[in-house]
């Protein structure tokens, strides 16, 4: 990871960089060795070819599909399938925004998308997107199952006492239920602690064939499981708001693992809102649909929990340069190792990692990576 | 070129509509669904002959949300997803109630507004 939170004075690609250097190092390689690459940027239509020009690299692998914040998570399935038919023999996945501190802002760069990517059918209602996309299913799904505000506070706050454990967590500040309630609404019924920071952050990690990787330097958390879903683009086509593309991502990253949700140790959300948690344990087979509020709100995400999610703080309190999923993967690989301080959970072996992507949980890729136990 | 004769894609021709104060949706002529928005096949079987047909204008409100706004930049505004009796879900707006007396479940009546000259689908509570 590098340039997580301010980046003042850096462009995306230089801390995209700096964070695959880091991950290369940490891989025991050197940048001539890897050979393929996934990548993908909100900006940029063709940013592989920004990113191997960069780095100087000439990989004979290239992966650069964008289905938003999920993207880094769904990239695992080509890249597995590229090193498995010996296309290649190390990928690097990377991703770096500047959003945060960025000259060019949020606000410009979100009016060239529309005009260039238009939603003609939704545009004149001027929803706050992504905000009112996901408000608009938070919504639908407390006047279908009695989810309340403080169920989606619970989110937030589950969070937050995580980032408290995490110094590389952009917000630590203690935050309490009532904080999230009385904060500033932004679209309801989400205010500004309902929805995901804004910061800036680069991240990359290193994929190899499993016997490659059993003799570098650190030990290797395995591919166990991995599958992606769309279904839709616009909250205004999705088929219906409380179900998410996570229910068949999910289902294939389970039946490719050969596990069930009783396996898996840890949770790795994508949480761009506080629904999406909610959206994802029901999906993903924690709990029966409807019943994700109170499952979160009974504590077993927080520390000491018997189901943590988010360890880092998420992209509600730890990063969120836009598109969240390549820190999912990599807090994911950190717990695996044992290598997370204070926040490090003990005898993690089976991490389930779900990518969000899109204005309404349009795509959604389910990972599950194991520790050499799992195998 | 009369009106009839103009060449122009479902898109168009659905925003023509619209600009002459009318509301048209598809049906296909295959698995009879209603289609919106408007498409050249059809999402839910792959056919390629939808028609145009007037809906009746009766729906109600499937989920909704306030955007917050400042007074200056105009005040609080509703937008919703309403789904019509035809079974359609679009997003719109529900005018001429405050947006926080819009909730789910609000009966509703479609009315084709002119903003800026073009034509805009917004409801209005029953």
């Amino acid at each position: 990871m590098a340039g997580c939170g301010e980046a003042r004075g850096y462009s995306e690609i230089e801390i995209l960089a700096q964070a695959a250097h880091a991950a290369i190092s940490d891989a025991g390689l050197r940048l001539q060795d890897i050979d393929g690459l996934c990548t993908a940027n909100l900006n940029a239509a063709m940013w592989p070819l920004n990113v191997a020009e960069y780095l100087g690299l000439r990989p004979s692998f290239i992966e650069g599909t964008n289905i938003g914040g999920s993207a880094f998570v769904a990239h695992l399935q080509p890249a597995m399938l590229a090193l498995s038919a010996g296309l290649c023999n190390a990928v690097l996945v990377c991703y770096g925004s500047t959003q945060r501190t960025a000259t060019f802002g949020r606000k410009a760069r979100a009016a060239a998308r529309n005009m260039l990517d238009p939603a003609p059918f939704d545009a004149p209602y001027q929803p706050f997107n992504p905000p009112s996309s996901y408000a608009l299913i938070a919504a639908r799904h407390m006047h279908e199952f009695g989810t309340t505000r403080q169920h989606l506070a619970e989110v937030a706050v589950s969070a937050r006492s995580w980032a408290q454990l995490n110094p590389a967590a952009f917000s630590r500040k203690a935050l309490t239920i009532d904080d999230v309630l009385n904060a500033r609404m932004v679209s309801d019924p989400f205010t500004v602690h309902d929805c995901c920071l804004v910061t800036d952050g680069a991240g990359a990690f290193v994929m190899m064939r499993a016997d490659a990787a059993k003799d570098r330097p650190q030990r290797p958390a395995y591919l166990l499981g991995i599958g992606t879903a769309v279904w839709h683009r616009t909250v205004s086509n999705m088929a219906d708001l409380a179900v998410t593309p996570a229910q068949d991502s999910g289902r294939r990253a389970y039946a490719m693992a050969g596990m069930q949700p009783n396996d898996i140790d840890m949770l790795q959300l994508y949480d761009a809102f506080t629904i999406n948690p909610i959206l994802f344990v029901e999906d993903l087979g924690f709990c029966r649909k409807g019943e994700g509020g109170p499952f979160i709100a009974s504590g077993l995400t927080r520390p000491g929990g018997k189901l943590p999610i988010n360890t880092n703080g998420g992209g509600l309190s730890c990063v969120q340069p836009n598109m969240y999923g390549v820190f999912a993967v990599i807090e994911a690989v950190q717990q695996l190792r044992g290598a997370c301080g204070d926040r490090q959970v003990a005898n993690t072996n089976a991490v389930l990692v779900n990518g969000n992507g899109g204005n309404a949980a349009s795509s959604q890729s389910t990972a599950i990576l194991g520790s050499s136990a799992t195998l | 070129m009369n009106e009839a004769q103009q060449v122009s894609g479902p898109e168009e021709a659905y925003q023509r509509a619209l600009d002459a104060g009318r509301l048209i949706i598809q049906r296909c002529g295959e698995c009879d669904r209603s289609v919106f928005y408007p498409r050249t096949i059809c999402p839910h079987c792959g056919a390629n002959n939808l028609s145009w047909f007037s809906p009746m204008g009766d729906g109600h409100v499937y989920s909704t949300t306030t955007v917050r706004r400042s007074q200056e930049d105009g005040g609080d505004y509703n937008v919703c997803i309403v789904e019509l009796a035809e079974g359609v879900r679009l997003m719109s707006s529900v005018r001429g109630i405050s947006p926080d007396r819009v909730i789910i479940g609000t009966k509703v009546r479609t009315k084709v507004v002119k903003i800026d000259g073009k034509g805009l689908l917004v409801c209005e509570a029953k």
